[in-house]
């Protein structure tokens, strides 16, 4: 049996490098506002009429600002793996961008197993698989674990 | 010149999963409301309605299908979507028409059916769209208001019994209102034992969805005076501002925060009293009672230092100390809340206020507040839409 081929579960919103994936935003070329999603068109900061904007790899680590579990299966379009498995989530700040994103936590890490303020790190995981292939999307893990 | 509006009549629907449809709920609230202040339907002149969208083409127009539904008479119409903040801006519509002296008297109206089972999204692969991503990547409702109660817990150190209490004490606020979906007084047993959704959140600490229907009879303070209603309970202020860049905690549904590596971080829920006690001239101290959103038992505590009633992080003390309860010194949700209400989009901005009137009026019965002279409230939906309003006598 082969490995099945892995892509991203979004296209574009993060770079598919297993050992230091970033999260990839955009930044404003007039007044320096980060992006996550990036943003394309408009700044959005009231003061700049900004209309260009560079492709930028976000922080890869940043600090638990707080966090969660999913204790029940989301509807769709979350695709749940039979029977459902818990998951934890948090969000975490990035200093640089002064920024909080969301994502869950790698499998293995609970709520008990988290404060406000630890460091965490990006990683990619799956999301979900389908016949075809394994769905990548980015996770938190504590960078002590 | 005073910018306030007279609050001559209120109604509302007991809120349920009645299944019926939402005009009915309504109409019987604005029946109730045009009853209570004792004029007649054909001399309300304009028609306030608060959408649904859960309801089809009726329900984008509200305020049309109530028109129709109470018997066209030739009132001009007007109909808000702000998501939870959709009955405040009905009102603020309303304010408009009469401050400007283009109408007298006004219906505002919100009621809503509520589909069963989870709120989804639409259908179809949407990456664009940042309610389709988060819930793709498992970030359901519940996440944030998790999120808020845990950070709580981390910052000032909150407890799930803390939570429990806020539960417990608007249960026994909403007991004997006959408008409230929920009349049991539970305990903090109960809530310890319901089912765990988002930790540290449980089942009972989450505000279910509900059908229900309020409305207001709203009129210049010269239409009150003439109709001999010169002392009725007034609107004094209505704040629907929008957030200010950059927005420093991450909000449904969003991924990320705004940045505030350029633009300082702001914090919405905190800015939309600030206009309303500026609009009002009213400050903190003056509020007799407030009604909040309290989508979370946590939420509520974030609304209490939100709306500057107390320090923050100090809002479980309150709690604690019994003092949020009818009968202590800051009565909160005297209406048992969205706790005993569930969650009627276009309605519940709207609700709120019929509750202050109550109060205000002295006919809260068994929920009345002494002294009840100001009242406040606030809530918050999606998108940037939120509003605050201040009630006085």
């Amino acid at each position: 049996m082969t490995a099945k081929k892995k892509e991203p579960a979004i296209e574009g919103w993060f770079t598919m490098d297993s050992d230091k994936p970033h999260l990839l935003g955009s930044k404003c070329c007039d007044c320096g506002t980060f992006y996550f999603p990036k943003q394309k068109n408009f700044c959005k900061n009231p003061s700049c009429n900004g209309e260009e904007f560079e492709e930028v790899k976000l922080s890869r680590t940043g600090k638990v600002w707080s966090f969660t579990n999913s204790c029940y299966k989301p509807p769709e379009p979350f695709v749940a793996a039979e029977p459902f498995v818990p998951y934890t989530i948090a969000a975490v700040e990035l200093e640089a961008e002064k920024m909080t994103v969301l994502g869950q936590v790698v499998e293995g890490v609970n709520v008990s197993d988290l404060k406000a303020g630890m460091e965490m790190e990006l990683v990619l995981d799956t999301l979900y698989e389908d016949d075809e292939s394994e769905k990548i999307t980015w996770k938190w893990k504590p960078v002590s674990a | 010149m005073s910018n306030d509006i007279a609050i001559i009549g209120v109604g509302m629907h007991p809120w349920g999963k009645w299944g019926k449809n939402f005009v009915e709920y309504g109409v019987k609230a604005a029946r109730d409301a045009i009853k209570d202040a004792g004029i007649d339907w054909k001399d309300v002149q304009f028609v306030s309605g608060a959408a649904t969208m859960r309801c089809g083409y009726p329900g984008y127009v509200a305020g049309a299908t109530f028109a129709q539904a109470l018997g066209w008479q030739g009132a001009e119409v007007n109909t808000s979507y702000a998501a939870c903040a959709s009955g405040s801006q009905a009102l603020a519509a309303a304010r408009a028409k009469i401050l400007s002296g283009e109408c007298e008297v006004a219906l505002v109206v919100g009621a809503d059916t509520t589909p069963k089972g989870f709120l989804a999204p639409q259908k179809g692969r949407r990456p664009d769209d940042p309610d389709w991503v988060r819930f793709h990547l498992g970030i359901t409702n519940p996440t944030y208001f998790a999120l808020y109660a845990r950070r709580r817990m981390e910052m000032y150190g909150d407890t799930q019994d803390d939570f429990a209490m806020v539960k417990v004490k608007n249960a026994e606020h909403g007991f004997s209102n006959p408008y409230a979906r929920y009349k049991k007084k539970f305990t903090a047993e109960d809530v310890a034992a319901s089912a765990m959704v988002a930790d540290p959140l449980r089942l009972m600490d989450i505000c279910a969805t509900s059908d229900g229907g309020a409305a207001l009879i709203v009129c210049s303070m010269e239409y009150a005076k003439k109709i001999g209603k010169a002392d009725a309970v007034k609107v004094a202020a209505i704040s629907t501002v929008t957030p200010t860049y950059a927005s420093s905690v991450i909000e449904m549904p969003d991924i990320a925060t705004d940045s505030g590596a350029i633009v300082d971080a702001q914090s919405f829920r905190a800015a939309l009293p600030v206009k309303a006690y500026e609009e009002a001239g009213i400050g903190p101290e003056d509020i007799s009672l407030a009604e909040v959103y309290d989508l979370s038992t946590a939420l509520e505590l974030d609304w209490i230092e939100d709306l500057q009633l107390c320090e923050r992080g100090q809002a479980a003390q309150l709690v604690r100390e019994g003092a949020t309860k009818i009968g202590g010194r800051l009565p909160i949700n005297t209406s048992g809340g969205l706790a005993c209400f569930g969650e009627a989009v276009p309605a519940q901005a709207i609700s709120q206020i019929c509750e202050l009137t109550w109060q205000l009026r002295g006919e809260a019965g068994d929920r009345q507040v002494a002294n009840a002279n100001v009242g406040i409230t606030a809530n918050q939906g999606l998108f940037g839409h939120g509003s605050s309003v201040i009630v006085k006598k």
